[in-house]
């Protein structure tokens, strides 16, 4: 493996992806663009939780998806544990899939419903030749099931009878089966009933503390992501417009967006709520397809400035690991 | 009196697996201008609350079993359909969580704001549109006279939820119920649509129903809560006694299960245990014994009714537990 010790276990490098819309039936062209991911760059290490939150249309989805190669990337660079990846056709993806693993969102429509629970687990080991065989095989998935705190014996069932917070465990096994070194997670508790998602949460916790390995955890609740992640980047309009560790962002958040996203996120806590200025930030995110020039925010921001509408920010780091997209901040 | 009294609701559905009971003897009332919420998981009846209220429970298979709903003098239990049709929209409105398959994705948005002052209010559809122009603008719609040509399918899922706040507004209902209005929405558009629904229901003086699984949005708009888990209300009482001195384990354990942004990341969240509850298949006693970590063999044979602990804070619990020491 040419991974060096410094080098993180993800980077990702002005990444852009980018769909064409097309119109005409015979003579097909390209009409527009959606600029869903619009030039970003992170990296994660190992062992890692690095959330990215945004709201919908903000790239966050696409970007998990590009990292995993499932879709085509536009523009820019992905190397993973020391992997060059970006250009890597479907056979030679194949060993780096083994590590690097989803976690979707759905526990109803990611799981065939035809299959036992115990084959839809042990099938990446299939797939990637992992059981020496049928022994090794029932044993691994027996560990899994256990390590997702599900019974041995659930295996022989099949997905519909299973609840929702149990099918989310079964997709974790699932992924977990391959001993994949990043796992992406694309809002794997928001479809869980309050109740059941800290069950989950503290298994995701669990998992890396005994596995050491690391999450690209993509969520829209603010209080999950900060409770979940190391850092969290937080993406407006396909660009992220801040990066910080999860206690600096939230106590000194520094781009106007994250301001107001903390600030439209009620707290349960009546009493804390009272004594809360709630000022609403006005408008909708605009189209992907024509992003505002300047900063993608300027529409929407209290603040922008004349320079705010031409001129598009950087990602500057303002103090340790600590990075804003805002002509303003600091 | 209360502007709505609900007394011993209980609504059951046949299903394949057996009568299922998801409204069992829920009793509350609200008084004007007051904001409820109703707050529970998936299954916890919190819905069919409101469809029974609304008069909206699809019979068959639904039947609403027992109870009354009593509203400006009436029971609406008793009323007719056509009766029922007469209350809602214009004494009773609602507001859902999924906008575009609440509009009618054929007719104008002017048409469809401007309906209930039509079929109610009796104005001619001259009058209603210019009734809908106003409502639009009070939902703050930009340029509205404009829009009334458009169809829904052109506004963002936020225009939409203002759309329908603007229909259920219309004829200056005394009761909103809103059923998750902002669950499908972005967390800043969230914002909007809740401070936008909260300044426009105190202008028209509507009390709310406001039926959500958000703890965060319960602490920031109501005035009082109704706890419901498995067809039951466990606990009820002001916002101050939920939150600061909840007294059911459920609603213990949902404070202790969430993440918060006001405090400390490193504690570890203590969730549930347990799977939800299944409906076709209840304990005889507290539902959620089998989850409960204060149960005792009394709970698990017997039903706790709901009690007052001290002024309008009940629980429905045997045990006596809080958090405070």
């Amino acid at each position: 493996m040419s991974q060096t010790a410094s080098e993180p276990l993800l980077a990702v490098e002005g990444l852009r992806v980018h769909f064409p819309i097309m119109r005409g039936v015979v003579l097909k062209r390209q009409a527009a663009t959606v600029r869903a991911v619009d030039g970003i760059s992170f990296s994660l290490n190992a062992g890692e939780t690095l959330g990215l939150v945004g709201e919908s249309g903000c790239g966050k989805s696409t970007t998990g998806l590009a990292v995993l190669r499932m879709l085509s990337v536009t523009e820019g660079s992905i190397r993973f544990e020391g992997h060059d990846i970006t250009a890597l056709d479907k056979s030679a993806m194949r060993p780096i899939r083994r590590r690097m693993q989803m976690v979707y969102q759905d526990p109803f429509g990611s799981l065939n419903p035809r299959m036992k629970v115990a084959d839809i687990i042990g099938e990446p080991l299939v797939v990637h030749g992992l059981a020496e065989d049928r022994a090794a095989y029932r044993e691994r998935v027996a560990e899994l099931l256990r390590l997702v705190g599900l019974n041995a014996e659930m295996g022989g069932r099949y997905p519909h009878e299973f609840s929702g917070g149990q099918r989310q465990r079964i997709g974790i096994a699932r992924a977990l089966a391959v001993s994949p070194a990043l796992v992406i997670c694309d809002e794997p508790v928001s479809a869980l009933d309050v109740s059941i998602q800290a069950q989950v949460v503290n298994l995701f916790q669990d998992v890396q503390a005994r596995l050491g390995l690391a999450y690209l955890f993509i969520a829209h609740d603010l209080a999950v992501v900060r409770h979940i992640s190391d850092r969290i980047a937080v993406m407006y309009l396909g660009k992220i417009v801040e990066v910080a560790p999860r206690q600096e962002l939230y106590r000194r958040p520094q781009h106007p967006y994250t301001r107001a996203l903390l600030a439209a996120v009620p707290i349960p806590n009546p009493r804390v709520e009272a004594g809360r200025a709630h000022q609403v930030l006005a408008g909708e995110v605009p189209s992907p397809i024509n992003p505002p020039p300047g900063c993608r925010f300027h529409t929407r921001c209290p603040l922008a400035t004349a320079a705010c509408r031409v001129e598009e920010p950087v990602l500057r780091e303002l103090s340790t690991g600590h990075h804003v997209a805002c002509h303003l901040a600091g | 009196m209360p502007l709505l009294e609900v007394d011993g609701l209980t609504t059951r559905f046949r299903t394949e697996r057996g009568v299922v009971q998801a409204v069992d003897n829920v009793s509350f009332d609200l008084e004007e201008g007051e904001t409820l919420a109703i707050v529970g998981e998936s299954g916890s009846g919190k819905s069919v609350t409101a469809m029974s209220v609304l008069g909206l429970i699809p019979r068959p298979p639904g039947e609403i079993t027992a109870g009354r709903v009593m509203f400006e003098g009436r029971d609406l239990l008793e009323l007719s359909d056509e009766e029922m049709q007469e209350v809602r929209g214009d004494r009773i409105a609602m507001i859902f969580q999924e906008p575009m398959s609440s509009l009618n994705p054929a007719l104008t948005i002017g048409l469809q704001v401007g309906e209930p002052l039509n079929r109610h209010r009796k104005m001619s559809w001259t009058e209603s549109l210019k009734g809908a122009v106003g409502l639009l603008r009070k939902v703050q719609i930009p340029d509205p006279a404009s829009r009334l040509q458009a169809y829904p399918h052109q506004f963002s899922g936020g225009m939409r939820q203002r759309v329908m706040i603007a229909m259920a507004l219309a004829c200056q209902p005394k009761l909103i119920i809103a059923d998750e209005p902002t669950t499908a929405l972005d967390v800043t558009v969230q914002a909007q649509i809740l401070e936008l629904l909260k300044n426009l229901t105190r202008e028209f003086g509507s009390a709310m129903i406001l039926i959500t699984h958000d703890l965060g949005v319960v602490a920031r708009y109501a005035d009082r809560v109704c706890v419901m888990y498995a067809g039951r209300i466990v606990e009820s009482g002001t916002a101050a006694d939920i939150y600061g001195d909840p007294r059911h384990p459920y609603t213990l354990g949902l404070m202790a299960s969430i993440p918060r942004l006001d405090e400390d990341t490193q504690r570890r969240l203590v969730p549930i245990e347990g799977q939800p509850p299944n409906l076709a298949a209840l304990p005889p006693g507290c539902s959620f014994a089998p989850r409960c970590r204060y149960v005792t063999d009394r709970c698990r044979s017997e039903r706790p009714a709901l009690e007052a602990i001290a002024g309008r804070h009940m629980k429905a619990c045997f045990a006596n537990v809080s958090n405070r020491v």
